[in-house]
């Protein structure tokens, strides 16, 4: 694919020189700026608490202590968290596709009346800065109207909130609005009810937008930090990132480190399987949004 | 023989647009049947705090007292508090700061990546790498690296001869130092649409500039630049309205510190509500924020629908 610089310059050995330095300190930059800092921090779990407090740091450590991470888990009881963030993150992303896909289905393909208000008054959400409803809707969740429950120390208070997400029916009335009429009418002439046809024709069609969407949902409400600070005040529910930023004064260095490990690699892994799929995602997310 | 009688009122015309009206009532039923769940949680979650988060921003609430109208005595509150002015220059600097690291890195980087032709996934890898990281812990992690005694950055400045710096510890470099984490957490995906967006570049216009003499400098200003002209503009309104809402790095790394240097708008707001148990001005602050990113935000989303259609 032609480029900005040109091909036959590349092709000179003044260019092929240029070349290769320009990738080599690419390189070096890259390694050094984006994978030596996650070096560091696997090493610096695996330091004892003394190396750790030392002017200036050890690059590699004199002694391994990778029993840390047994600690760590011990310690900062991560297996209780683990759980919370998992029934969290799930939940707010069945919650995502069991709401938003019917309701994006129903305004794309069956285009009830005022179907168009409803979905301009979804997408009008989107105007608003993600926070200007942070204090609003902890007020709400505190005292649910008309139900008159309180959410706090739920995590519906995290499921249900994800769930109004305009951005999501966006993606989804935009990929359902390419499919073809006509096979919407060829199920219902074969007496298919709506809810048949979303299930055994548009969903197997639309895997594509909704690996997009359950990707979106899940690295969102893992990320997530300030909702579930307000939402979770009791310790015990709170989820990993919550948890971390708590005991992060108390707790010994090397412990709370190899505690930050654990808790990012369950994204990391999930990158490295489903990285074509997120970056897909990304642009989908942030281009056209 | 089976015969069907018409009923003698009813022709056919009639009972066929009854079905057709039967046919409608029962599309439109099953269309909101499978609308209900979104237009109860948009209502309870989205479109209900809209219009609670305007009535709290004129009223009273601490949670232990009813709830009383005290016309604009919230936002008085506010203009009176010397933090929330600083409030909103610290947020402002972040917003400026962040604008200069994360909105030319990543473009110059994802230009540079795009000539590449060796390693190419290697660098998608590590520029994203950090953007699965949950923001907490990239927080932390930088704190420690941060730390003027055995952190990484001191260390490795005194490796090489270099005197180290106070980072955080400094009211004069505690913001910058929370930019360029924001920076290194997000370029990612900046870079990652920056260079989608090169690629579709077709490859004839630079060999037109070239054949009109074009230097790179010139391909890049006169080519690379006009094309991704949208794109440069829409990550820009995004980056606005998201640093101006930072929250995570202060929080975690400063907590407002040193000297309130680090205080932004939502920091400010989130002590509002959470620690001075005042809902009426933290509310009052949102609407101010909303405000102000309203005109961004909205920019943003007229833009993209524009090019939809």
């Amino acid at each position: 694919m032609r480029t900005l610089i040109a091909p036959g310059a590349l092709r000179t050995r003044r260019g092929k020189l240029v070349y290769g330095v320009v990738l080599g300190c690419t390189l070096a930059v890259f390694t050094l700026a984006f994978l030596f800092p996650l070096y560091w921090t696997v090493t610096g779990a695996m330091k004892s608490p003394q190396e750790l407090a030392q002017t200036p740091a050890t690059l590699v450590p004199r002694e391994w202590h990778p029993e840390t991470f047994a600690e760590a888990w011990d310690q900062l009881d991560l297996g209780k968290y683990f759980l919370n963030t998992l029934v969290v993150a799930g939940g707010a992303w069945l919650a995502q596709l069991a709401i938003d896909v019917p309701a994006a289905f129903a305004l794309s393909k069956l285009r009830p009346k005022f179907g168009n208000v409803v979905l301009g008054l979804m997408l009008a959400t989107l105007m608003l800065p993600a926070t200007a409803l942070l204090v609003p809707t902890y007020v709400t969740v505190t005292d649910l109207p008309l139900f008159h429950l309180n959410l706090i120390n739920s995590p519906a208070a995290i499921w249900l909130p994800a769930a109004a997400n305009a951005f999501n029916i966006y993606l989804l009335k935009r990929f359902f609005d390419q499919i073809p009429d006509e096979l919407i009418e060829a199920a219902r002439i074969d007496g298919a009810s709506p809810v048949r046809t979303l299930w055994r024709i548009i969903l197997p069609i639309s895997r594509p937008i909704l690996a997009v969407v359950s990707i979106l949902a899940i690295v969102a409400a893992w990320k997530d930090f300030i909702w579930p600070l307000l939402v979770f005040p009791d310790t015990g529910k709170q989820t990993l990132s919550v948890m971390l930023q708590r005991v992060a004064i108390d707790m010994p260095l090397n412990v709370l480190v190899a505690g930050m490990v654990l808790a990012s690699l369950p994204m990391v892994l999930l990158f490295g399987v489903f990285q074509r799929q997120i970056l897909a995602g990304l642009t989908a997310g942030s281009l056209k949004g | 023989m089976l015969t069907v009688e018409w009923p003698a009122h009813v022709d056919i015309r009639t009972a066929r647009k009854r079905t057709r009206i039967r046919w409608k009532v029962r599309e439109n039923l099953s269309a909101y049947g499978l609308l209900c769940a979104a237009l109860v949680v948009f209502a309870l979650f989205s479109w209900y705090p809209i219009v609670r988060g305007v009535l709290l921003s004129f009223q009273q609430v601490d949670f232990v007292n009813p709830a009383a109208w005290v016309g604009i005595d919230n936002f008085k509150r506010l203009f009176a508090d010397p933090q929330f002015g600083l409030a909103w220059r610290n947020t402002v600097l972040f917003t400026g700061l962040a604008l200069i690291f994360g909105f030319a890195v990543p473009f110059f980087t994802a230009v540079l990546l795009n000539e590449l032709r060796h390693a190419r996934a290697f660098f998608r890898l590590a520029v994203y790498l950090p953007v699965m990281l949950p923001p907490v812990v990239t927080a932390l992690m930088w704190k420690w690296f941060y730390d003027p005694g055995p952190g990484l950055f001191n260390s490795a400045l005194g490796a090489v001869g270099l005197p180290g710096g106070q980072w955080l510890d400094s009211s004069d470099t505690a913001m910058l130092s929370l930019v360029f984490v924001s920076t290194w957490a997000n370029m990612g995906s900046t870079t990652l649409i920056y260079l989608a967006a090169l690629g579709t570049i077709p490859g004839e216009l630079y060999e037109a500039a070239e054949l009109d003499g074009a230097g790179v400098w010139r391909r890049l200003r006169h080519v690379t630049f006009p094309q991704l002209r949208f794109v440069l503009l829409v990550m820009l309104l995004l980056q606005i309205v998201a640093t101006m809402q930072v929250f995570t790095e202060p929080y975690v790394m400063t907590g407002g510190g040193p000297d309130d240097s680090t205080v932004t708008v939502l920091l400010l707001l989130y002590r509002y509500a959470f620690v001075y148990n005042d809902f009426g001005s933290a509310s009052a602050m949102s609407l101010l924020l909303f405000v102000a990113l309203g005109v961004f935000s909205a920019t943003y989303v007229r833009l993209t629908r524009r090019v939809e259609s």
